[in-house]
Formats: C-alpha cells, sequence, structure tokens
C-alpha cells in the first residue's frame, strides 16, 4: 500500500511551482496586522534588548546588539545572569544565524494531493487553522480529546501544551526526558527524594573532587557548568574521568579511566566496595542520613577491585586509588550524575549507584558536592480547570513505567502505533522544536506511528525532517523575533529573564503564542488564554513578583531571594527526605515495591561481533543536536561529522584519514550518507564516536543536506528502562562499507 | 605599552565560542576567521594528552608582515599591536607568505585581513571580543609593560611557551601550559 503520509521533499515542491515569499505572503502579513496589532507592538529604539538563547535548554540571559541600520550584530551575555555570567557559548554567540538562515520556514504549509503526488501549498494562517481545528474536532469526536499529543523541546510548547490541556489531552512529551536525562531524574528521586532537575545543583564551584562518567564538560556546553568546571580547574581540583573515549575533558583529569563500554556499573558498585571496607565513607552523614546501610554493606562484598578489573579493564590499583581520592576530598566530591544517560536499559540503576556513592561521601547537601537549589515562585494567572482526560498515554503502557515522573516522548510515539491491546491510539500529533524523526531512536517505529496518525501538525523555525511528514507546517518566528514566558531557573539564586522581540519577524513567521492563542478562539477555548497579548500575560506575572515588563525590558534578568537561605545542610541538621522512609534510601523502597532490584545490580552487555564497533555519539560544543545544522555561523565552526577511529582498527580497515566511509549496523541498516574518517588515538578499539545530529535528509536545509551521518539512523536497538522507560542507544554496533549497495541475502 | 595575550591550554576546551565572537564582532564574512582553534593530541592510547589552543595573530614585535609590505599597510598601531590600513592594502599577499603562524588572509573585498587585538574595544577600555565570551575564561589580555595587568600576573605565575620562537618574530600571544 503506498504510504498515506509521503515526505515531502523540496524536488516535489519546486515541481508545484511553488514561490516562498511572494505577494501572497504580504497580503497575509498585512491582514495579521491589523487584525493583532499589538502582538508587533515593543520598544524597538532600545539600543539593546534582552533575550534568553533558545538554542539549547541552559536559556542563557544576554543581549542583543542592532547596528546603526537596525540589524542584529551580536549576541552578548547578560552579566547579571547565573547561567552565563556574561558570557555565552559558541551557540548563543552564533544564535543570530537562527535568524538570518534563509532556509527557514516562511509560510504556513498545507499538505495537498496534485495529480497523484503529494505536496505542499501555501496557505493562509486562518486556513491552517481552520484545518487544524477540524481535524482536532473529528479526532475529538471519533477518538476522544485525549487522543492528541504535543511533542515539545522549546519555549512555545507551554502555550500549545495550555492548548491541548484544555482541550482534554495530557499527553505532553518532551525528548529530553525518556531520550535524555529521565534515568537520573528517577534515580535522585528514588535515592534522595529530589531529582536534579535543571541546570543541575551540582557545586563545582566549591568542589574539590568532580567525577565524570561519560559526560563530557566541554565538549557539551552546558554554560554554567563548564565556566563552573573551569574555575575548578583553575583552583587545582581533582578530574576524574571516566570515558571509553579521552574526551576534552578526559584531556584536563587526574585520572582517566578509559572503561569498557557498558561496564560503568562495575566500576561503581567496586567504588562503593573499597570506600565501605576501607572505612571511607562518611560514618556520621551515612548513620544520621540514609536508610540500608547494612544492606549496601553486605551487598557489595563481592565486587572488589579485583573483580571490577575483569569486567572494565580498569586496574585494581586505578580503582582504589580513585576512590580514595574521593573519599579524601569529600563531602566536597561530586560524583557527576550526568545528563543524556540513556545508554544501555540499566540506566536508572547506573544513576542509582551514581547517587549512592554520592550518599556515601555525604555529598549530597554538602558545599563543593550538591546543593540545595532554588526556584523563583512566579505565580501564574489562575485558569478555570482543565478538564480531566479519560486516559492518558499511560493506559498505553499496561502497568510499566510507573516510576516515570514525565511523559515519554518514545512511549507518547508508542502509543500512537494501533494495536490490539489498546482501545484508543494516539491520532494527532502536534510538534514544537524537536526533530522526532532524529530525536527518538527507531527511525522506522517513529514513521509508522506518523503513519498510523490523522492530524501531524509541525511547529518550527527550520524545515527539519519532521516537517516533511507533516499535514500542516506552521512556520514559528525564531527567538530573536519573540517575546516568549519568562525564563525561571533554577540556582544558587533564584532567577527570572526575560525574552522579547529584538527584530519583527521575517517572512510570515509567528509566534507561538500567538498561533496557540488563534487556535484556541477555532477550537473555543479562548478562557485557558485570557490575555490577548503575551506582553499582558508576562506583565501580570512579573507584577506579582515585584517587577514588571518594562522594567525587565530594561535589566533583562532579575535575581530574587531565596526563601531558605542555607545551600548547604546544617551542621548535624535534621532533613526529612521525600523517601518512603523519610532517608536517603541506599536500598530503595521505591524500587523494590515496583518489582525492581532495590540495589544496582551489573548486568552483562552484548558485544560487538568481529569486524563491528560500539557505536557511541555524542556532542560538539558548536552545535545542539539537529537544531543548529543548518545555521550558517556554526556551520562555518563545524559542517559535518566524522567518524573517530582507533588507528589499530583504521590498519584492519585500510583506512585513511578523511576518507568517506558509509556505516552498517548491525541490523543491516546502512548510513543514508557517507561520513569522514578521523583516525585517533582518542577512541577505544571497541567504539567508534560521533557527533550527534547530521546527516539530514531534508534538501530545504541547504547547508545541512548529506552532511556526515545521523547516529538515530544507525540506532536500530533500543535498551528500554524497565524501571522508567528511558530508550538505551548504546547497544549498537557498525561496520565500515565503502559502497551503500544492500548485501543480497 | 605592549599589548599581549596569553591563552590557558589547561583550561581551553576548544569550544570556538572565539572564533565567532570574532566574527560577529569584526563583521567577519562566514567563510573566514581571524581565530581559529587547534587540537594536538599525543601519544598511544591510553597514554594521551591533548592541547587545546585559540590561535591569532602573534602581534609580534619582530614582524615579517610590517617589514616586508611594499606600502605600509601593515604596521605597529598602539602598544605594538600589528595593523593593516585597508585602504593602503592592495592584497598582494606578501605579507601572507612572510607570516610563520598563518594569521592573514585576503578579505573578499580585496584587502588583508586578520586579528586586530579588538583595538576598537580595547581603545574604550574592553577585552577583545574573543577574551570576553570565552565561557571558560581560558584567555587573559593587557599590558605587559604594567606588572600588574592580567597578563603580566598570569605570566608571572605560569609555565608558557610561544609558538615557534625559532622564527625570531618575538611573539606576543603566550600559551599557558
Amino acid at each position: 500500500m503506498k504510504s498515506r503520509r509521503q515526505f515531502i521533499k523540496i524536488s516535489s515542491l519546486s515541481a508545484a511551482g511553488l514561490v516562498f515569499g511572494g505577494g501572497l505572503l504580504e497580503t497575509f502579513a498585512d491582514n495579521l496586522l491589523k487584525t493583532n496589532q499589538s502582538y508587533f507592538k515593543g520598544p524597538y529604539d532600545f539600543s539593546r534588548t534582552p533575550t534568553y538563547c533558545e538554542v539549547c535548554f541552559w536559556k542563557c540571559a544576554g543581549w542583543v546588539h542592532k547596528d546603526e541600520n537596525g540589524r542584529i550584530k551580536k549576541i552578548i551575555g547578560n552579566d547579571d545572569d547565573p547561567n552565563c555570567n556574561g558570557r555565552f557559548c559558541p551557540r548563543g554567540t552564533g544564535g543570530v544565524g537562527m535568524y538570518t538562515d534563509e532556509d527557514r520556514l516562511k509560510t504556513p504549509l498545507l499538505r495537498i494531493e496534485k495529480n497523484g503526488e503529494q505536496t505542499y501549498r501555501e496557505a493562509s494562517w486562518d486556513e491552517a487553522f481552520d484545518f487544524i481545528a477540524s481535524k482536532m474536532n473529528q479526532i475529538k469526536q471519533e477518538h476522544g480529546a485525549e487522543c492528541t499529543a504535543l511533542f515539545t523541546h522549546g519555549s512555545g510548547g507551554k502555550y500549545f501544551g495550555k492548548l491541548l490541556k484544555g482541550f482534554g489531552s495530557n499527553n505532553i512529551a518532551a525528548p529530553s526526558y525518556a531520550q535524555c536525562r529521565g534515568p537520573r531524574e528517577v534515580a535522585f528521586l528514588a535515592t534522595f527524594g529530589q531529582g536534579i532537575n535543571s541546570p543541575e545543583n551540582t557545586d563545582i564551584r566549591d568542589t574539590k573532587c568532580l567525577v565524570l562518567i561519560g559526560s563530557h564538560l566541554g565538549e557539551n556546553m552546558h554554560n554554567g557548568q563548564v565556566q563552573e568546571m573551569s574555575d575548578a580547574i583553575d583552583k587545582g581540583t581533582t578530574i576524574i574521568t571516566v570515558d571509553p573515549r579521552f574526551s576534552t575533558v578526559a584531556g584536563k583529569s587526574k585520572h582517566w579511566l578509559p572503561i569498557k563500554p557498558s561496564t560503568d556499573i562495575a566500576l561503581l558498585l567496586s567504588w562503593m566496595n573499597v570506600i565501605i571496607n576501607e572505612d571511607l565513607f562518611d560514618k556520621k552523614y551515612v548513620e544520621k542520613y540514609t536508610f540500608g546501610f547494612d544492606q549496601l554493606k553486605a551487598y557489595v562484598q563481592p565486587f572488589t577491585p579485583e573483580w571490577a578489573y575483569g569486567i572494565t579493564t580498569i586496574k585494581p590499583q586505578q580503582i582504589r586509588e580513585t576512590a580514595r581520592e574521593m573519599a579524601n576530598a569529600a563531602p566536597a566530591t561530586i560524583v557527576h550524575p550526568g545528563r543524556h544517560v540513556t545508554w544501555y536499559g540499566d540506566d536508572t540503576q547506573r544513576l542509582r549507584a551514581v547517587a549512592i556513592l554520592n550518599a556515601l561521601l555525604g555529598s549530597w547537601g554538602r558545599r563543593g558536592g550538591f546543593y540545595k537549589p532554588e526556584k523563583a515562585f512566579v505565580p501564574h494567572f489562575h485558569l478555570p480547570d482543565f478538564p480531566k482526560p479519560n486516559k492518558n498515554w499511560r493506559d498505553a503502557m499496561s502497568g510499566k513505567y510507573k516510576l516515570a515522573d514525565l511523559a515519554l516522548a518514545s512511549g507518547v510515539c508508542d502509543a500512537s502505533i494501533p494495536s490490539p491491546e489498546m482501545s484508543c491510539a494516539i491520532k494527532g500529533w502536534i510538534v514544537n522544536g524537536t526533530n522526532l524523526i532524529n530525536t527518538l531512536p527507531d527511525q522506522k517505529k517513529t514513521i509508522a506511528a506518523i503513519q498510523a496518525l490523522d492530524l501531524l501538525v509541525v511547529v518550527d523555525t527550520m524545515p527539519m525532517e519532521i516537517t516533511g511528514y507533516a499535514d500542516v507546517v506552521l512556520p514559528e518566528c525564531t527567538y530573536l523575533e519573540r517575546y516568549d514566558s519568562l525564563r525561571i531557573s533554577q540556582g544558587r539564586e533564584p532567577s527570572i529573564a526575560l525574552r522579547m522581540p529584538a527584530v519583527d519577524p521575517l517572512y510570515n513567521t509567528k509566534p507561538a503564542f500567538w498561533m496557540a492563542r488563534e487556535l484556541a478562539k477555532k477550537l473555543d477555548l479562548l478562557q485557558y488564554f485570557p490575555f490577548e497579548t503575551i506582553e499582558e500575560e508576562i506583565d501580570w506575572e512579573l507584577k506579582q513578583v515585584g517587577s514588571s515588563l518594562e522594567e525587565m525590558q530594561r535589566i533583562g534578568v532579575k535575581r530574587l531571594e531565596r526563601e531558605v537561605d542555607d545551600l548547604y545542610f546544617g551542621e548535624d541538621e535534621d532533613v526529612e527526605f521525600n523517601t518512603n522512609t523519610g532517608k536517603i534510601e541506599l536500598y530503595s523502597t521505591a524500587l523494590e515495591e515496583e518489582g525492581f532490584d532495590p540495589m544496582p545490580v551489573f548486568t552483562q552487555h552484548p558485544e560487538p561481533s568481529e569486524g563491528f564497533y560500539r557505536l557511541i555519539y555524542g556532542r560538539a560544543p558548536m552545535h545542539t543536536f539537529s537544531r543548529t545544522a543548518n545555521n550558517p555561523n556554526l556551520t562555518d565552526l563545524m559542517d559535518e561529522n566524522s567518524v573517530w577511529v582507533n588507528p589499530k582498527v583504521a590498519k584492519e580497515w585500510d583506512l585513511t584519514n578523511d576518507q568517506y566511509v558509509y556505516l552498517e549496523n548491525q541490523d543491516g541498516v546502512i548510513s543514508d550518507f557517507k561520513i569522514k574518517v578521523r583516525i585517533t588515538e582518542r577512541i577505544r578499539w571497541d567504539s567508534v564516536y560521533m557527533v550527534h545530529g547530521f546527516g539530514h535528509t531534508d534538501k530545504r536545509m541547504k547547508r545541512a543536506f548529506g552532511k556526515g551521518i545521523s547516529d538515530t539512523q544507525l540506532i536500530t536497538n533500543v535498551m528500554i528502562d524497565p524501571v522508567m522507560g528511558g530508550t538505551g542507544m548504546r547497544g549498537n554496533f557498525v561496520t565500515f562499507r565503502f559502497d551503500n549497495k544492500k548485501t543480497e541475502v | 605599552m605592549r599589548y599581549a595575550m596569553a591563552i590557558d591550554t589547561k583550561k581551553c576546551v576548544g569550544c570556538s565560542d572565539c572564533v565567532v565572537a570574532c566574527q560577529t564582532e569584526n563583521d567577519v564574512p562566514i567563510g573566514y576567521c581571524r581565530d581559529w582553534v587547534v587540537e594536538i593530541t599525543n601519544g598511544t592510547y591510553p597514554q594521551l594528552e591533548t592541547e587545546l589552543r585559540s590561535e591569532r595573530c602573534n602581534h609580534c614585535e619582530n614582524s615579517p608582515c610590517v617589514r616586508c609590505c611594499p606600502t605600509g599597510a601593515s604596521h605597529y598601531s598602539e602598544g605594538g599591536i600589528v595593523m593593516v590600513t585597508k585602504n593602503e592594502c592592495i592584497g598582494c599577499s606578501a605579507c601572507i607568505t612572510s607570516c610563520p603562524y598563518d594569521a592573514r588572509f585576503v578579505h573578499p573585498e580585496g584587502y588583508v585581513d586578520k586579528c586586530t587585538f579588538c583595538l576598537h574595544r580595547v581603545k574604550k577600555g574592553m577585552k577583545p571580543a574573543c577574551v570576553a565570551v570565552c565561557p571558560t575564561k581560558c584567555m587573559y589580555f593587557g599590558d605587559l609593560d604594567d606588572p600588574r595587568s592580567e597578563v603580566s600576573e598570569v605570566l608571572k605565575k605560569r609555565k608558557y611557551k610561544t609558538l615557534i620562537p625559532e622564527a625570531g618574530t618575538k611573539p606576543q600571544l603566550y600559551f599557558l601550559i
């Protein structure tokens, strides 16, 4: 059967003779100006306007400076912002490229069928909204309102979320959970009764020993954290890095433990073994605050460094030495929880081991360990209650992943694939600012889910792959052209930051607030959008905390008073933890109740067969996943990824530097494009490494198309975390191919 | 007055923020750069060392580019900063060939371009754009003749090296090691 939803490429678009930015657009823009003038209002005579960055989730606050012609000249960090301290990372500095990118989405598009071929045609906003509203109502009548879902990884998601909740669905998921940091949140919740959240509450500023396990700070430019790490290097902090790759930070570490991939839990257990058996743990802290020490002590006895050596390839002496070094610096030691931690499907348990280690060292709630973060409380305008959805994605999971504290993007995706066990599949998606094709592992499954939908609305600034599957494409203006909800960050000091437009939106693009509200009008949900403009809403909120839109336009960032004075636990302070026992649970009663191991268990994971190498992926400091892949300023710094190959492996395959090869994975999937070989000692011989976010297949992104390869395409073996549904993605193996012809079977 | 820059290779993570900040500050066209990042790895797995450093014009005290410039477009400015006067430059590229650091390029508009230590900012008491933006604060800038300047202080405390000292150009870019 011909697929109902063909992926529409630019070729079919040009065949239909569409020209973007034609006179038709101006008419639409004019109409909008008339109907919604206040949205464009903004004091553009400011010499600099405040914003917070949207190129990644760190959301650093800064200033947009314009030249004498009113064009954006540069974006500079705001000195008062605790997330960036006046210094943007390369992506923030190059953020102007998000605005100037000529390949941006420019006007709403509707999927049509013409001469038997599917294509897009330009549509007016009104047409687009009418179409969406009628489809949503149809889904509501036929399947129920709860059969709609939102995927979001951007500031605008908040407004579509409100729309969806008002409509009657709470299937709101971000791939930053089940595809990224979910396991660490569940693990720390299970241990300390509190998650890590973002920005992380790691007290790197004052730490004496920083342990990074597969976390490559500096390559992931989590700005404030990288800054603190750099200060820590200045102060002579000991850094211990565990990584099969000689990462940037490994090069700055006193100890680099070149671990065999997938064996981290064994190392963590042996560290516990040493710290307990050599009496190096914080006895007072463990006795006062923790539950289950005796069980843990008995449990870790077999896990000696000698045992771990055979598994991890890390020498026993090095395991002991690093354990002692951690204990010497404790409590100012951070065993860092990492961020992207969905690796092998036992990730919650690995992160539990990390949490337990921190508890033994007494670093949670202590200076140089983990501080108590505070988030500003900014009241929202009281809205009428949202209707209670009859069901949500969890009902499709037959009771699994109960410990997941947020919705699983992969779960919502799964719940969209019709299956006999499900009474109702999800039939409509709104996708905002996340390229699900490259974000969710197992592309085939994602596409299968999309094919079963009745409605796919994509809201984005760029023609990412996901837009090619949409029924309706809504072009969002970039963060430099719009207001958004306030940034309310957690940190040592709670802070709020304002984003306001520096310039008018280019083309026929609009902010999410406006889109969601216009849709709300069509769906009769205006009661959830009481403010006509976002400025009014922000101003109302700011006035509740003693500020105003006018003040924030001048200062950009405001630090608020902490409600609780101390960043750390007091001497002998009684602390009640939000766990079943009220203690830090070394032995997890919550996991046990759900039928999981109460203490982390090491399991052996499959290894690559001969001629195959484990696919490890990561970040480059100048890119944010695929979001920046077409940004002119940032592609200038890095325009393709390369595959890192150990010289021994290169010799076996007769590879040379800068040669282009295809990769094929264990399931016979061959990469769409070729990738450049980088022969380097910095990677183990049993693995290869590449930066995530490349290999775009959509020709509408001219700079990104066909550059490098997509790791996601090769991640077809997904190891699901039974605790919270995280999608482990490091169990894939690749081999080199010099052509892309399918092997005859 | 002697302007100089020190770059801490121990802190640099090679993120290239200095490159993009320079491009936006100085309107350097996309595809060109006045500064860049070098990564050098030595050793064999797992005995490895990586050095990362942000490089640019060394503003040499004994600059071959200034000496060889036929029109005088390349010259020493305040504090020894090597500058190119756009409208005196004929784009002959002699300076590009003479520079041991490959720090110069022909701007698409026909003249030779390179790092200016952001003299326009320095004159206003600001730091060069790369120094101001660096998230790791790995760059130090100032007057070597002032013993209390940031750059003098850090060079007193730390071991450092210069690049290609054997070229005899007396470079004013110091790399902390």
